[in-house]
């Protein structure tokens, strides 16, 4: 399992991959997020959450610096005791959410995926 | 070219209707609309339905054929247009879109959600199936994303967290006068701050409700529209524009290119600056969301709308730019495909006297639908025809 981010031809990275990029550009390679660290940009505690999901649910938007280029990712924190400008890692969780409860068709998308811990 | 004229409005009680599903709302609405304005069923040539979820919330698919049905405006041309929770103001672009290319010269347009007889947490993933799958396996909801911008807004721009509930306080006070609206209850600051935390730092009070309605507007060209009456609005600008459906992808967190490139649009369509806009509804499907929509209309400049909040600017009886005169979302209600629709009811019963205790003084009116959280995006602008 990797935290694939795409590079397209324009120099710019996304996490998730487009098929296409900003402007149109071409992908032309992943790049690992997992191994990199990353800082808090902003977060929250959700109390309202959907079927499937663990309550309370730390969320955060994070940044990733891979050789001078910023890169955006969301996910879950590993807790809530977090501020904004803390390091996180990204840690390897097998099920995110419970496929099953929510309206989304259990296989049309992945489960697994990374949370965020602090550093 | 003719301009496209408004001659009818209408809209339910908003709120929690047992018994009546969706296309009970849609054919009061529409019918209501219809009589408001002196016009015929048969005389409808296009009926646009703006609808999220009837199939997800009700299982209720092909809602605008039964409208027509229903209204006895058979053969009118009708769709369904979803644009999430801008369902409502993509369907004023497509009722403008057809009077403007001379396909229709009566055009009903009727937004409408049921959702109160499903759970809060089946509402809440309901609404968020908009999201990409990296947000949705994370469990992020809308208010998740409300949280987590207000608490970046609110550190980068010094703003107090108080500046963010006096949006609902005002809203709800608001809303008191809007015989229509789900809550016709004031709410005091320290009730909002108090509140049970949703999505840290927002609190219930930062969010508007789960709602059943339907509202409806009536178009026609002007020509048409002054056989019918005097007193009409006309749409002046309308544009929409599409951002990001990964939320963290956009450059900066705090603005909505979404409402920018529509008010943009929509203003160089109508001639007018933010300053000649005399009342305004905005999209407070969260307290935080009104800041980003007036920053991003030019109402005030970046991270300094709660500055105009806090001084009283957007107030409906004092400020000098009256905003959510309706209740907004928050204290109206948003029946999601209905929001946007209700808004223009807003800004046209504003612009030929209709409001009640409501009434401000007003020329020109602007409202802003936002779908996801700022993902696709209708600004419309109406002037009195007076």
């Amino acid at each position: 399992m990797t935290m694939e981010a795409t590079r397209y031809d324009d120099g710019s990275i996304t996490y998730p991959g487009h098929p296409r990029g900003p402007g149109g550009s071409e992908p032309v390679e992943t790049i690992d997020l997992s191994e990199y660290t990353a800082e808090i940009v902003t977060w929250t505690t959700s109390t309202a959450t959907p079927p499937g999901v663990r309550e309370p649910n730390h969320l955060a938007i994070v940044e990733f610096d891979v050789e001078g280029e910023s890169v955006r990712a969301i996910g879950q924190l590993t807790t809530g005791d977090v501020e904004t400008g803390d390091e996180v890692r990204p840690v390897y969780v097998d099920e995110l959410r419970d496929p099953g409860a929510g309206i989304r068709e259990p296989e049309s998308q992945a489960w697994d995926g990374y949370r965020f811990e602090p550093v | 070219m003719e301009r496209v004229a408004i001659i009818g409005a209408s809209m339910t009680q908003f709120g929690h209707r047992e018994g009546e599903w969706i296309t009970d709302l849609l054919a009061a609405a529409g019918s209501d609309c219809l009589e408001d304005a002196g016009v015929d069923a048969s005389d409808v040539e296009h009926l646009y339905v703006s609808n999220m979820t009837s199939g997800e919330f009700e299982g209720q698919t092909g809602v605008m054929n039964a409208l027509v049905h229903d209204i006895g405006a058979i053969p009118a041309y009708t769709q369904r247009v979803d644009q999430t929770s801008a369902s409502g103001g993509a369907g004023i672009y497509a009722a403008w879109q057809s009077i403007e290319s001379g396909a229709s010269d009566m055009t009903l347009l009727v937004g409408g959600e049921k959702m109160t007889h499903r759970s809060t947490a089946e509402t809440t993933d309901i609404i968020a199936s908009v999201t990409h799958p990296v947000e949705y396996n994370a469990g992020v909801t809308l208010p998740s994303f409300a949280g987590l911008t207000a608490r970046h807004y609110l550190e980068r721009f010094d703003a107090p967290r108080e500046s963010l509930g006096k949006v609902a306080v005002k809203n709800h006070k608001n809303g008191v006068d809007n015989p229509h609206a789900q809550f016709r209850k004031e709410v005091d600051l320290e009730t909002v701050l108090e509140s049970p935390i949703v999505a840290d730092p927002l609190r219930l009070y930062d969010f508007c409700p789960i709602t059943d309605g339907s509202a409806a507007l009536l178009f026609c060209p002007e020509s048409v529209a002054r056989e019918y009456t005097d007193d009409y609005a006309v749409v002046t600008g309308v544009d929409g524009a599409t951002d990001t459906q990964v939320v963290h992808e956009r450059a900066d967190p705090t603005v909505m290119d979404g409402v920018v490139e529509s008010g943009n649009g929509a203003y160089e369509m109508s001639g007018l600056a933010p300053a000649d806009i005399d009342v305004a509804e905005l999209h407070d499907m969260f307290t935080i969301l009104e800041f980003l929509q007036m920053e991003g209309l030019g109402f005030a400049e970046q991270g300094e709308a709660w500055k105009r909040v806090e001084d009283g600017d957007t107030e409906r009886d004092t400020g000098e730019l009256p905003t959510n005169t309706s209740g907004g979302l928050k204290s109206k209600g948003h029946p999601l495909g209905a929001s946007g629709v209700a808004q223009g009811v807003e800004i046209y019963e504003q612009l030929v006297g209709e409001a009640g205790p409501r009434q401000v003084d007003a020329d020109a009116g602007l409202c802003c639908n936002v779908g996801g959280f700022g993902n696709c995006v209708i600004t419309t602008i109406m002037e009195a025809a007076r």
